[in-house]
C-alpha cells in the first residue's frame, strides 16, 4: 500500500512497545477486547465512548478531549486503530479521529482478523496509561455529510451505497448476521451506486491494492471527478469505504454520511428507490 | 438431554422461525469444535454477505433469506467451504469440517 495511513501486521509487531505508538481496539462486539487484545492496546467502545448518550450524534469536541485524555492518548502519539468485523468500527474510529484532527492516525490492515489468522499473540493484561491533556480540533465538516447535504447531492454527486445488494435492493434492512430491524423503509437513495464495502477487502480483511480499488469504483460508475458521499446503515461500513476513497485512493471531497440508511430510510418525504 | 442443540448445532435462541431464514452449524477439526474461526456467508454469485466468529462450541448462525449460499471458513487451523440451500422456517445446516 502506498498510503502511510495503513500499516501491516509486521509494522505493528515491530512497533509493539514503542512509547509513542498507541494501539486502540474498536469493536462491534465490545467484549472482544476483554477476551484478548494486542499487548498495550487500549479499548474504545464505539457506542458508549463515541456516541452521545442522549442525542443521536458524536460526542462533542470537549467529550472527545476528555475521552482521549482518560485513555492516556496524547496529541503527538501515533494512534493505530484495529478491530473485528474487518475493521468496520476501527475505520469508523479512524474517520472520527480525523474529524477531530488527530495528527497521526493509522489503521492496521486486516485488523483483528488478520492478526488472529497469523496466530499473533493476544493478552488479557489490563492496560493502564497515565492520563493526558488532549486537545481536539473543531470537528472537520469536510469529511462528514449530514442529511440535507445528502438530499442535495442526489443527481449531482456520487452516492455510494456500501451495503449488501439485498439491503440496497430493499430485500433486507440489516446485514444478514444481525437482527432485522432499523429504518422505517427499505431501499436506497435514488441514483446511488451499490459497491458493497466487502468488495474493497480481501477475505482476510486486508484492503485490495490501490489499482484494484480504483477500477472497482470506476467500473461501478463512481466518477472520480465528482464529489462523493458514502453511506451504509449506521455509518461504520461506509467509514471503511471512505477510508478507501479518501485515504488509499486520495480522492478529495469524500464524505461519510454517518446518519446513513437508518436516518434516510426514516425521513418523511424523501425519494427512495427499490430494486437492484 | 433436553438441552442438547438441534442436529447440526444451529442455535435457534431468539429466532422467530416464521420470519427468519437461518443458516448455521459448527466448524470442526477432527470432530472437535473450532472456536474463534471466521465464518463468511457468500451469496450465489460468491459475493460477501456477512461474517461471524464461532463460539466456544464452534457454532455459528446467520439470518439470511431463502436461496443458494456458500459458507467460507478461515482460521489459523485451516480453511474450508461448503454450499448450502436455505429455506424459510427450516434451519439449514452448514457445518464445515476443516
Amino acid at each position: 500500500m502506498s498510503t502511510d495511513a495503513l500499516v501491516d501486521i509486521d509494522w505493528a509487531v515491530a512497533h509493539a512497545g514503542d512509547p509513542k505508538v498507541v494501539f486502540v481496539e474498536v469493536d462491534e462486539d465490545v467484549s472482544a477486547y476483554d477476551k484478548g487484545h494486542i499487548a498495550g492496546a487500549v479499548k474504545l467502545d464505539w457506542k458508549d465512548d463515541l456516541q452521545d448518550p442522549v442525542r443521536r450524534d458524536f460526542v462533542d469536541q470537549a467529550g472527545f478531549e476528555a475521552l482521549l485524555s482518560a485513555r492516556g492518548i496524547g496529541n503527538d502519539d501515533t494512534v493505530v486503530l484495529y478491530g473485528g468485523n474487518n475493521n468496520w468500527f476501527a475505520a469508523y474510529a479512524y474517520w472520527y479521529f480525523k474529524v477531530y484532527g488527530h495528527a497521526d492516525v493509522k489503521l492496521l490492515d486486516g485488523g483483528r482478523k488478520k492478526w488472529e489468522l497469523e496466530s499473533k499473540p493476544l493478552t488479557t493484561e489490563v492496560v493502564d496509561r497515565p492520563a493526558t491533556t488532549y486537545t481536539a480540533k473543531p470537528a472537520d465538516s469536510s469529511i462528514r455529510a449530514l442529511r440535507d447535504e445528502v438530499s442535495a447531492a442526489i443527481g449531482r454527486d456520487n452516492l455510494v451505497d456500501v451495503r449488501s445488494p439485498d439491503e440496497f435492493a430493499g430485500r433486507l434492512l440489516a446485514p444478514a448476521h444481525l437482527p432485522q430491524e432499523q429504518s422505517q423503509r427499505p431501499g436506497h437513495i435514488p441514483g446511488a451506486k451499490n459497491v458493497p464495502w466487502a468488495k474493497a477487502a480481501n477475505e482476510d480483511g486486508t484492503f485490495k491494492s490501490a489499482d484494484e480499488l480504483a477500477s472497482l469504483y470506476e467500473g461501478a460508475g463512481v466518477d472520480p471527478a465528482k464529489d462523493t458521499v458514502a453511506y451504509c446503515r449506521i455509518g461504520e461500513r461506509s467509514a471503511h469505504t471512505w477510508f478507501v476513497l479518501h485515504e488509499i485512493l486520495g480522492r478529495p471531497n469524500v464524505k461519510n454520511y454517518d446518519g446513513s440508511w437508518t436516518e434516510y430510510g426514516s425521513l418523511v418525504g424523501v425519494p427512495i428507490e427499490l430494486g437492484d | 438431554m433436553g438441552c442438547a442443540p438441534p442436529a447440526g448445532g444451529v442455535s435457534l435462541e431468539g429466532v422467530d422461525l416464521a420470519k427468519e431464514t437461518v443458516i448455521g452449524g459448527r466448524v470442526r477439526l477432527g470432530g472437535n469444535p473450532v472456536a474463534g474461526a471466521y465464518v463468511r456467508l457468500l451469496d450465489s454469485g460468491g459475493d460477501f454477505t456477512g461474517e461471524v466468529v464461532t463460539d466456544e462450541a464452534g457454532g455459528f448462525r446467520f439470518l439470511a433469506r431463502p436461496g443458494e449460499w456458500s459458507v467460507r471458513v478461515l482460521s489459523p487451523k485451516g480453511s474450508g467451504s461448503r454450499a448450502v440451500i436455505a429455506e424459510l422456517g427450516l434451519p439449514a445446516d452448514a457445518t464445515v469440517d476443516l
